[in-house]
């Protein structure tokens, strides 16, 4: 074992972060392998990225059509053996409509698109972006998304409350709740989620897009770094 | 009486004859339609032809130049930069969602044509005042298809700006610019050597009613009353297709696989079809029934002039079609042969057995009309309009103006339009939207390009040889202030009726005042778009040349920043204020007048502070540089202080009045901040290169202080200028 996790980067047609995910496992010290919707397997990778992005252009539901790609029988077999699987954006969507994470996504509170440097609070190390974080800690990453309102029903909610499956909120920067930051509308502010075995998890905000210091802030940093080391520790 | 059908399509009696001229026979009505379309002001440029040729459009680093689908600039190492602007200001009037996000369609597609990877969007934007309910309307529409179809394609949308003047209220103007990225040795250029043989195959979405005659009826007339019966010709844009066939054509030209690569916009196929084969020096048979279609029952000068979007046209040796279908295949385009390029220069156009149009290829394409019309300058016109308001007794108080320029929609923070668009995707926006320029680093370097768009439509409306002058200058500033080398210019003419001498004769002083500020800058034109007919009824907006600079910096770790940081930074301002109120923000939101002459301009010493503000970057000298011109020295030291959340207290040079002290916005300047074991280096420079300073104070505190005037918290300049545009819009705050 090298040391260098091999991080597959599945392309969509209309994923659009694709490249900068791979770019950015990259620059965390992983090999970013780009894994194609049509394909049956998945190229013996150590953890898989569905990228953010409008898949199929989002035209019927976020995710709705992605999921029936071929490529998502295989991931669903990846993770049901355990591997870790990350959702970004609209592969977060993907996910919940694949039934492979609760709740779903729907359009912003506020009805518009939105593109901000924002904060989240961690609230779990039980997933692969938090295993080196302590609950409590504030991250900057960016958003971008139309429909990133995370919803539930009632008891689902409170089943993902009560399992600890809430990996991000979105928080004040100093870690506060606080609906004026709750930057779409989500339900409880959840900005990411895992599922109860703990190694798939999706989160609407970019840490792809936050690696890099000279590009802005760097709260995507330890989520990949994170990624890369459960993707390793695994191997 | 029934109008006959030439004028119907929008030809003139005499382009009637010039068409029978060239056929020798009466042109039948499919050949009437494309010669409608390709004689259109939109894509012949029959209006403006003759005075565009005066601009300059060489330069050392300028690869390929006006005439082709984009402009194309060397930045070294091998790679070539693809920028281009357009206007799409006519649908958008009608339909501004679509109308908008096809305009980024298009341009899109202009950059790809080339070759080029495009990896940068911005959005040059003016509507009426947002107190009326209809030019919210408009606004919300088109920022919302800007971000709609930008967001869904993955290229981000950095820059562009946002002005508000009664002028636009039925006429917004919707200007978009791309910016891409190839392989110098790689780009598709008309200089590719293209056989007879070859194959035409056409990419992507199918044909359907979509924008018939969208060149013809809505961009080369004015919107009368009844303009919403023209929404059928504004076309429908779907964005998913349009990423695929940035991927699929990216593909085939990294794999070599063409030997040309078209869009298709105005005038659809056509224009596509006619262009290739002139260019090719060759005529073509296109093979209508090949064409796929929506729906059933087009009739073929339908499919021939339609604009659906989302299509591309790739020339392809036969022995390459294969490869081309698995490539199109892969990602889902569908991909068709519908004709070939054959001996000869004619344009034969067959549907079944039948021939059904036949034409020499050059007459659409580069033989239209030319016209030299008349101009006069309008009545009373001496370049002033207006008494001039410098001087006039003002009596609010100092700050109370201050709040009322940065709480002016012109000024104020455009947040609510740039968080709406993905200005990330790519992970190279090194300066995001709402600094001077935005910065876009170059994978695989150190190399970043600074990128601003600039138009001011009072001072072209005051004079419009200034007006564009100063709409150069202050793009090539913008850029200068991050550290960027102005490289070269696109730009977008917003114009009246030409067939209106006054219209004509401020067209001509725009091209003149943008000629000069170019050649003196070392900005050659690369490309650009005349949209004329922005008016209805007897009103037409004012004459606007919006220009969009390309600067380059060679390493983007000495990028500099507008905001100031810390405390303790000694603030300057390079450049001289004069007695020069013409035009402002002030004058017309404070004095309620848009009146008297635009600032002047001094191309020399333009030049001298682009020199500076460079100079300075590279040897890291700043720690905080802003253009100074909207609302003045005021306004700029405000931005910088609330960018970084760092107070001032600063005493304003000169026995200028106060306000000429504060808002003038004369050119030539820029206002920067450096820490104080670097002041005098930065005197020395501005001397060495002729370029006046003054020192105005230090950063620090919670509050702007203009001494002996008055004082104001950071926090209420930035309340009134983030929540300005919110709050017309009825949104809380």
């Amino acid at each position: 074992m090298n040391g260098r996790p091999r991080v597959g980067v599945i392309t969509f047609p209309g994923s659009l972060d694709d490249r900068d995910a791979v770019r950015a496992v990259r620059s965390m010290g992983g090999v970013g392998v780009p894994l194609w919707h049509g394909d049956r397997e998945l190229g013996g990778v150590d953890a898989i990225i569905l990228p953010g992005g409008f898949s199929y252009g989002d035209y019927l539901r976020t995710g709705a059509i992605a999921r029936f790609a071929p490529i998502m029988e295989e991931v669903r077999r990846f993770a049901d053996r355990g591997g870790p699987v990350l959702g970004i954006c609209n592969g977060f969507q993907i996910l919940c409509e694949a039934g492979m994470l609760p709740g779903a996504l729907i359009r912003n509170r506020q009805l518009r698109f939105v593109c901000r440097f924002i904060h989240v609070r961690v609230e779990t190390s039980l997933s692969p972006i938090t295993t080196g974080l302590v609950p409590g800690e504030v991250l900057s990453v960016p958003v971008k998304h139309g429909e990133g309102q995370f919803v539930t029903t009632e008891e689902e909610l409170a089943r993902v409350e009560a399992e600890g499956l809430v990996v991000l909120r979105y928080c004040s920067p100093d870690g506060t709740l606080d609906e004026a930051c709750n930057v779409n509308g989500s339900r409880d502010a959840i900005a990411g989620v895992r599922n109860a075995t703990g190694n798939v998890v999706g989160l609407m905000p970019h840490p792809e897009h936050a690696v890099d210091p000279d590009v802005g802030p760097t709260g995507g940093q330890p989520m990949l770094a994170s990624f890369l080391s459960y993707a390793l520790a695994r191997v | 009486m029934e109008q006959p059908l030439h004028r119907a399509l929008g030809l003139t009696d005499d382009e009637l004859e010039a068409i029978r001229a060239t056929l020798g026979r009466e042109p039948n009505r499919n050949e009437l339609a494309m010669y409608s379309v390709m004689w259109s002001e939109h894509c012949s440029y029959k209006s403006s032809k003759i005075h565009l040729r005066t601009l300059p459009t060489q330069g050392p680093r300028v690869i390929v130049g006006p005439g082709q689908d984009a402009g194309a600039v060397d930045i070294g190492d091998g790679l070539a930069v693809v920028f281009k602007m357009e206007s799409h200001s006519h649908p958008s009037a009608i339909e501004p969602y679509q109308g908008a996000a096809t305009g980024v369609g298009g341009i899109v597609r202009d950059v790809l044509a080339m070759g080029a990877r495009p990896i940068a969007l911005l959005d040059p934007l003016m509507f009426g005042p947002l107190t009326e309910e209809r030019n919210r309307w408009l606004f919300g529409g088109v920022v919302a298809g800007i971000g709609g179809y930008g967001n869904c394609i993955g290229v981000p949308t950095v820059g562009g700006e946002v002005r508000f003047a009664a002028p636009h209220s039925s006429n917004p103007v919707v200007n978009v610019m791309c910016v891409g990225i190839a392989p110098a040795n790689r780009l598709v250029t008309s200089a590719r050597e293209v056989h007879e043989g070859s194959l035409l195959v056409l990419i992507g979405a199918a044909t359907g009613r979509d924008g018939i005659g969208g060149v013809s009826v809505l961009a080369s007339r004015t919107l009368e009353e009844d303009a919403t019966e023209s929404r059928p010709s504004v076309q429908i844009g779907d964005p998913f297709a349009e990423k695929l066939l940035i991927e699929t054509c990216l593909e085939l030209v990294e794999r070599d696989l063409l030997e040309g690569l078209q869009d298709l916009g105005g005038a659809g196929i056509t224009c596509a079809v006619s262009e290739s084969a002139s260019r090719a020096q060759l005529g073509a048979e296109l093979r209508l029934d090949s064409v796929p279609l929506r729906e059933r029952g087009l009739e073929p000068f339908e499919i021939l002039t339609s604009e659906s979007q989302e299509r591309m046209l790739a020339i392809a040796r036969p022995e390459r079609l294969e490869d081309v279908l698995a490539v199109c295949e892969r990602w889902g385009l569908p991909a068709t042969v519908i004709g070939r390029l054959v001996p000869g220069s004619t344009l034969r156009v067959v549907v079944g057995e039948d021939t059904v149009a036949t034409v020499p290829a050059r007459s659409l394409a580069d033989e239209g009309p030319v016209y030299d019309r008349p101009l006069s300058p309008p009545s009373g016109s001496d370049g002033a309009r207006g008494e001039d308001p410098t001087f006039e007794t003002v009596t609010v108080a100092p700050g109370d103006a201050l709040l009322a320029v940065l709480g002016s929609p012109n000024i104020a923070s455009k947040r609510w339009v740039w968080e709406q668009y993905d200005h990330l995707v790519q992970g190279g926006t090194v300066v995001r939207p709402g600094a001077d320029a935005a910065v876009v680093r170059i994978e695989g370097t150190m190399k970043a390009l600074a990128l601003a768009t600039d138009g001011n439509g009072r001072f072209g409306h005051l004079d419009p040889y200034l007006g564009a002058a100063h709409a150069v200058a202050e793009a090539a500033r913008n850029v200068a202030t991050v550290g960027a080398t102005p490289l070269a210019i696109t730009n977008c003419l917003n114009f009246g009726n030409p067939e209106r001498p006054e219209v004509m004769w401020e067209f001509v002083e725009s091209i003149r005042g943008m000629a000069d500020a170019c050649r003196a800058l070392g900005t050659p034109v690369t490309g650009g778009n005349v949209s004329f007919y922005n008016e209805s009824g007897n009103s037409a907006i004012w004459p606007t040349t919006v220009v969009g600079m390309l600067g380059l910096i060679e390493d983007y770790r000495l990028l500099v920043r507008p905001e100031f940081s810390e405390p303790g930074l000694e603030i300057y301002l390079l450049g001289e204020t004069h007695p020069e109120l013409g035009g402002s923000e002030f004058a017309e939101v404070v004095l309620g007048r848009v009146a008297g002459r635009p600032p002047t301009l001094d191309l020399e010493r333009e030049a001298a502070l682009h020199r500076v503000l460079v100079e300075a970057a590279r040897e890291d000298l700043l720690a905080a540089s802003h253009d100074c011109s909207d609302g003045g020295v005021a306004v700029a030291l405000a931005e910088c202080a609330i960018a970084g959340n760092t107070g001032f207290a600063v005493s304003l040079p000169g026995d200028l009045p106060w306000y000429v002290g504060m808002f003038a916005e004369s050119a030539s300047r820029a206002v920067v901040a450096v820490r104080p074991d670097r002041a005098s280096s930065l005197e020395a420079l501005a001397a060495g290169h002729g370029v006046a300073w003054s020192r105005l104070g230090e950063t620090g505190g919670p509050r702007m202080v203009f001494d002996g005037l008055f004082e104001v918290s950071v926090d209420e300049a930035r309340a009134t200028y983030e929540e300005a545009i919110p709050r017309l819009l009825g949104e809380s705050v």
